[in-house]
């Protein structure tokens, strides 16, 4: 448990003021009450933290690492006591200033939450309240705790407001949350969180779902709120980006414990525990992947655009167009990989699409091995399927949750007239899963039994079954634990080794780029801003917006140094 | 905004048009004139002369869709299919089977509909929110499986049962209300509380619950947590936060049926006496009065489409989400 | 073929549609027996001892409606039977008996006059007897079915209570009879599966999770009692008897026929319509799309009971019409009822049409349909292995939710007089009887509250079956 050799923890080093957050044996547990007992019905108390401490001074960040499941957001949760009614805490304490939280009545935690610690989460899609205006919202905390008058919430709105970044505040007051674009939202829940001027501030994941250049913009905001403030911040991340430019204390969670805690410099220079140095290992190969010359393309697409009409008025005409990919053209040769990059909305997955003949073109052309595919009908396309092959994002989604691996891998080969039915080729099949570091005797599984690497890895088996010769990579490695993505874009490179495919990789990670990919382009608002050579445009940006990207990704001061 | 209403206004037309084909179909397709004549007078005395009488009173005596008979201008207004369905569109619903107008009756009776529907909509409405809300005030605790359970048994039990215990113990045994019958003025409240009441209580199981798993649904929410984090109490984070959120959903999917409370309930209507709609209707299906039928089939459909529009209409009011996108 | 068992089949088309019903309930059962995905997903409603109670108490009904869908026809003795026939034309009965008219024969048979109210030996209403000695009183006369071994009204409740112990202890023993029997194969049957033994093997997952006491309960309560109604009911009037004095629990219980064919019948007559024109419009999209919402949005328009009784009017008068084509009674029941089971569900489909179309949309933007189409598959396969397949749990919960409503419409549609035949027996037409009882002084009220309970206790027991299999299945549904 907490037996892991501290030889210097941040806890011992400054044991000698209060601090301001102390967690001390905190464990968290799943009541037999609360699992579905029909399913289980000797069914035990799960432990899900298991009795961690840490500590966080005035001022400081604590990172608190780990991949999911690891129990961290159960944490944040039980030290606001805000975990779902299924949990329970079952023994340790918490500190707030020196005043033990778990002591409190459900009234006096009121007084705690909002007040003295905030709380900031991951999705601030859904974590405002869709019908009251953000003066309402933000007005609330401020009316809970201070009871001051109209006027002074308006006015402290305002300043809130002006101090998380929202441009014209003034206008802001009554608009509704879904006007506010992902990043302003998450302002504003950080505007909250902040009203009334508390100590701590634990923020769960706050910028995971959000893209490179606005998750740079909200952890600024973070670092100087704390040095103005001297406010003390829990960063719950799974980053490790993150927490290089972000923390000044790291503890890394695991199964519910914290197998290291200690300074950041220290932690990333000797990592005791093997986990944390996979951790940081996972951050990806930093070296650039050399550009072969090749023999020619494999796919060439030329001022491609894709627009999906807009309708208006009372009879619905097209009035407009939505230019989801407006004029993009590049090329892969065989054995190569093109990294498509570009935040959410940049219209870099739907060149996918079109690439696999998903999407009709508006105007420009596919070329594959020299003859256009673009504009084909299914059944013309269908020589192609064998060719071009996909992998998706989700591998929560990409496989039909009634189908056993069986016939998920064989579905292209029969479709595609390869096998008769999925019966015939087991030999094939039991060597596609063990191509792609699988067992035998998982062909007759269903996909829920298996974790999201796993299936990653199936739906890439899935792809190469009929043996193609390029495969559209959609974010392959954005839903996976770091410590997975490394594994699997390792067998990715290898595959591309042994069969010379070509990728067209699709993602908003710049960080496994270098590594990946021999050519980048960058897609911003439908359109390609720069291309070229990885190495060129990484270490040479010449579009403003390339250099942005490049400017935000974080984590790159720890990254140079490793 | 505008644009929108006129747009819906206009997709209702082709709805209309269905309807109005798809009755004619029925009602003079499927069974021709003669056939309805013959069920009308009895089959017992099959006398062609009869039969031709009785259609040529009621105007079924013309052809279908194309009179060739007629000159030009007669020659597709003078048919069936324009006497009895094209006139519909005009709300002209022409004079029923047995010679009275509809027109008339319907505006005669659609007040007395509405006085026993709109009060059981109103109160009910307001009794199973209310209902709701305190079951999900007490969510996940023996208050709530207990009240889920008297729920389920309330939605098992057949309408008709609530009538008829409501009349026995109330009207008969205990006369604090007459059995039935319907007199207009203040007189009518009288009248009006025992099918009010039951109009609601017929309604709590199945309504508290519905509206149970919607607040339930908000109540998960994210923004619900992020108010429990600002320090909100439990009961201001139930009214201000999963009430209004939750009412979004309940109100606009019971803004359809308002319009369509004009037409009243056949039960309800029919068991206690009153003269509206429902119990119009109701004599027209067992006296086998088509015309009454179709006009009635028709005004519904037409309610029915008002109803959805004001449904849109009604979204774009309480949903800031979709008033100003 | 001796003469005993001179009978000739009737098959109805509703015979023919529950025994299709049931044959899809074993295939199904087959089915979760085998797939070990399909055995999970169902674990939460089976292992639930609400659910499997519902479960039993709803197949009892089931088994009922089935004996009481066996049908035909006994061969006429040369000399005249019982039943009013010419006997020279026709050699077999025109009335079609079943099965379960079989089971109930001695209480069929105890008829009445007029009303007598339950566990009565006296008629309801005054009649002119005449005495021994000629002169003529008016009196309540003794019911000729009921207690007529009976000296006077002071033995019943002794006579009633050793019968009732009588068939109490033998269903008793009948249950303990076949539940030891299951218990015996349960224990054998999977080789390491038995709880009993602690060794630790995993035991067999469907015997594991199934409550076993509910099951045990629940069938030994539904055989007593069904012991009790026949050995108790030969003697009394349970119930007691109706206007022209059939006993009205043989009736209420042949009601249950109907009942239970409405609710499913409806329902599965118009599923073809509902998935194949939900799914191609979420799946195809574009002028699919708008036709097939153009058809739901003007059928829903017109409201249901509306259009209900608009066409049950039309179907009448095509019965009358076509008088000829129905030779039977029992024929042109049957007609009319499976019409206005139609007819239910053309008013229903719409909604599952417009659930089903939603799902689709959602499946089908999902990327494992995506990766189907990338590998060039069929629409026609995508459809059936990658949609069907995952929006399956919308149908099952529409079906299990609308079973239920269909029951209760039932009675009021017979109500406006827009039911089943009124020469079928049914709980609607009960109800429809019983406006004039309840004016009666003093009142009548055991026929409408034999309706209402063997009503309710279906429909509770479906509904709370329903409630299981929604939470099983509707990942909204947790809460």
């Amino acid at each position: 448990m907490t037996d892991t050799p501290m030889t210097s923890t941040p806890m011992e080093q400054q044991s000698a003021e209060t601090p301001l957050l102390m967690v001390r044996n905190l464990a968290i547990e799943l009541p037999v009450e609360s699992q579905n007992a029909f399913l289980n019905p000797d069914a035990k108390p799960v432990e899900l933290v298991k009795g961690i401490q840490f500590e966080i001074q005035a001022g400081k960040i604590l990172a608190l690492v780990g991949e999911s499941g690891s129990g961290k957001s159960l944490t944040a949760l039980a030290i606001l006591r805000l975990l779902p009614n299924a949990l329970k805490i079952t023994r340790g304490s918490v500190r707030l200033s020196g005043n033990s939280l778990f002591d409190r009545t459900e009234a006096d935690m009121n007084q705690v939450r909002g007040r003295q610690a905030a709380m900031v989460f991951q999705e601030p899609q859904s974590a405002l309240n869709p019908v009251q205006t953000l003066e309402q919202q933000i007005g609330e905390v401020l009316k809970l705790h201070r009871r001051p008058g109209k006027q002074e919430i308006r006015d402290r709105v305002v300043e809130l407001l002006q101090e998380v970044g929202i441009p014209d505040p003034e206008q802001r007051l009554s608009w509704y949350p879904h006007q506010l674009s992902g990043g302003q939202k998450q302002r504003v829940v950080i505007a909250i969180a902040l009203a009334c001027e508390p100590d701590l501030l634990i923020a769960d994941e706050p910028t995971t779902a959000l893209d490179v250049t606005i998750q740079k913009q909200i952890l600024e905001l973070l670092n100087q709120l704390r040095k103005t403030r001297n406010l003390g911040v829990l960063l719950i991340t799974h980053d490790m980006g993150v927490v290089a430019e972000m923390a000044d204390d790291v503890a890394v969670m695991r199964h519910g414990e914290i197998l290291e805690y200690r300074p950041k410099a220290d932690f990333f220079e000797r990592p005791e525990h093997e986990y944390s140095l996979r951790l940081i290992n996972s951050l990806p190969d930093q070296s650039f992947r050399q550009g072969k010359h090749l023999a020619g393309p494999l796919l060439k697409v030329e001022g491609v655009k894709v627009w999906f009409p807009q309708r208006k008025g009372i009879l619905q005409r097209v009035v407009g167009h939505t230019k989801a990919v407006d004029g993009v053209s590049f090329r892969i040769g065989r054995g190569e990989t093109l990294a498509l990059v570009g935040e959410s909305g940049s219209g870099k997955s739907t060149v996918g699409r079109a690439v696999l003949g998903l999407e009709p073109l508006q105007e420009g052309q596919i070329l594959f091995d020299g003859e256009r595919i673009d504009n084909l009908r299914p059944s013309q396309f269908r020589p192609w399927r064998k060719r071009i092959q996909v992998i998706f994002q989700d591998p929560f989604s990409s496989m039909n949750p009634r189908k056993r691996i069986r016939d998920i891998l064989a579905e292209g080969m029969v479709s595609l007239g390869l096998v008769a039915n999925a019966r015939e080729p087991e030999q094939k099949l039991i060597e596609l899963l063990e191509r792609v570091g699988m067992e035998a005797e998982h062909l007759d599984r269903f996909p829920h039994e298996f974790s999201g690497g796993q299936r990653q890895r199936i739906a890439i088996a899935r792809a190469i079954a009929v043996e193609p010769d390029l495969i559209v990579c959609d974010e392959p490695t954005s839903a996976l634990d770091v410590s997975i993505r490394g594994q699997v874009l390792e067998l990715l490179l290898e595959l591309q080794r042994e069969m010379g495919l070509s990728y067209l990789f699709i993602t908003h990670d710049l960080s496994i780029i270098p590594h990946l990919a021999h050519q980048v382009a960058v897609m911003q608002r439908g359109c390609l801003v720069e291309q070229g050579i990885t190495e060129q445009l990484m270490t040479a940006p010449q579009h403003e917006y390339t250099q942005q990207l490049l400017a935000a990704a974080p984590g790159k001061a720890i990254l140079r140094k490793v | 905004m505008l644009a929108y209403i006129i747009r819906r206004l206009l997709y209702a037309i082709p709805i209309l048009v269905g309807v109005n084909l798809l009755t004619f179909a029925l009602f003079f397709m499927v069974n021709s004139p003669d056939q309805m004549a013959l069920v009308q007078l009895g089959d017992k005395h099959i006398d062609p002369e009869a039969v031709e009488q009785w259609k040529a009173q009621r105007g079924y005596d013309k052809p279908l869709f194309v009179n060739d008979r007629e000159d030009s201008e007669g020659l597709l207004t003078d048919t069936i299919f324009y006497d009895k369905s094209v006139r519909l569109f005009a709300l002209d619903f022409g004079k029923s089977d047995e010679g009275r107008d509809i027109g008339d009756d319907i505006q005669q009776r659609m007040w007395p509909s509405l006085a026993v529907a709109l009060p059981s909509f109103a109160v009910g409405l307001m009794v199973n929110v209310t209902l709701a809300l305190f079951i999900v005030m007490f969510r996940a605790s023996i208050f709530d499986t207990a009240a889920m359970v008297a729920c389920v048994v309330l939605m098992s039990i057949s309408g008709v049962f609530y009538v008829f215990a409501g009349q026995y113990f109330f009207a008969k045994l205990w006369s604090l209300v007459p059995i039935s019958g319907f007199l207009g003025g203040v007189d009518a409240i009288r009248f009006l509380i025992l099918p009010v009441l039951i109009g609601v209580v017929a309604g709590i199981g199945s309504g508290t619950r519905l509206y149970r798993t919607l607040f339930l649904e908000e109540a998960n929410r994210d923004y619900v947590r992020t108010a429990r984090a600002k320090g909100v109490p439990e009961l201001t984070t139930l009214f201000r936060h999963i009430l209004p959120n939750g009412l979004i959903p309940i109100l606009t999917s019971v803004v359809v049926v308002i319009p369509s409370l004009f037409m009243g309930s056949l039960l309800v209507e029919s068991f206690f006496g009153i003269p509206g709609l429902g119990s119009y209707t109701l004599d027209a299906i067992q006296s086998q009065d088509f015309a009454i039928v179709r006009s009635m089939v028709f005004l519904g459909s037409v309610l029915y489409i008002i109803g959805l529009i004001l449904t849109d209409i009604s979204y774009t009011l309480v949903d800031p989400r979709v008033r100003l996108s | 073929m001796s003469d005993l068992f001179a009978v000739k089949p009737v098959l109805l088309w509703s015979d023919a549609l529950i025994f299709v019903l049931v044959a899809t309930l074993v295939m199904f059962f087959i089915h979760l027996a085998r797939d070990r995905l399909t055995r999970q997903r169902w674990t939460p409603v089976f292992a639930s001892p609400v659910g499997m109670g519902s479960f039993i108490v709803v197949m009892f009904y089931v088994l009922i409606a089935v004996l009481d869908s066996i049908h035909y026809r006994e061969q006429l003795a040369a000399v005249d039977g019982s039943d009013n026939t010419s006997a020279e034309e026709v050699h077999y009965s025109q009335e079609v008996r079943s099965l379960l008219d079989d089971v109930l024969s001695r209480l069929k048979e105890n008829s009445e006059k007029t009303y007598s109210a339950p566990f009565s030996i006296y008629s309801f209403s005054k009649e002119n007897v005449t005495l021994e000695d000629g002169t003529v009183i008016r009196e309540y006369p003794r019911l000729d079915g009921a207690g007529s071994h009976l000296e006077s009204e002071d033995g019943k409740a002794w006579d009633i209570f050793t019968r009732s112990i009588e068939a109490v202890l033998i269903g008793l023993l009948i249950s303990g009879a076949l539940i030891a029997l299951q218990v015996q194969w349960r224990f054998r049957c999977p080789p390491e599966g038995c709880p009993l033994d602690g060794n630790g093997k995993p035991l067999v997952t469907a015997s594991r999770h199934i409550p076993w006491k509910t099951l045990y309960g629940t069938v030994t309560a539904l055989i007593v009692l069904t012991t009790w109604v026949l050995s108790v009911g030969e003697v009394y009037h349970i119930l007691g008897t109706d206007q022209v004095g059939q006993d009205v629990l043989v009736q209420a219980v042949k009601a249950i026929r109907t009942g239970v064919l409405i609710g499913t019948l409806a329902t599965l007559l118009t599923l073809p319509l509902a998935i194949g024109l939900g799914i191609s419009a979420g799946y195809f999209k574009g002028w699919v799309d708008d036709a097939v919402q153009y058809i739901y949005t003007t059928l829903s328009s017109i409201p249901g009971i509306l259009l209900i009784a608009a066409s049950v009017l039309l179907i009448d008068v095509y019965i009358e019409t076509h008088s000829d084509d129905f030779t039977l009674l029992a024929e042109r029941a049957d007609f009319r009822f499976l019409a206005l089971c139609f007819i239910l569900g053309m008013t229903s489909w719409t909604g599952l049409c417009r659930l089903l179309r939603a799902e689709t949309l959602k499946v089908s933007q999902l990327d494992y349909v995506q990766a189907a189409r990338a590998f060039g598959v069929r629409h026609s396969r995508i459809i059936s292995s990658h949609i069907l397949p995952n929006v399956t749990h919308i149908v099952l919960i529409a079906l299990v939710l609308d079973f239920s409503g269909f029951v209760l419409a039932e009675a009021v549609l017979s109500y406006v007089g827009v039911g089943v035949d009124p020469s079928m027996a049914s709980w609607g037409n009960m109800i429809n009887e019983a406006r004039g009882e309840l004016s009666r002084e003093p009142v009548v009220w055991w026929p409408v509250c034999a309706a209402f309970i063997m009503m309710f206790a279906l429909v509770l027991a479906a509904n709370l079956f329903a409630d299981r299999v929604r939470d099983a299945f509707d990942p909204r549904a947790k809460g």
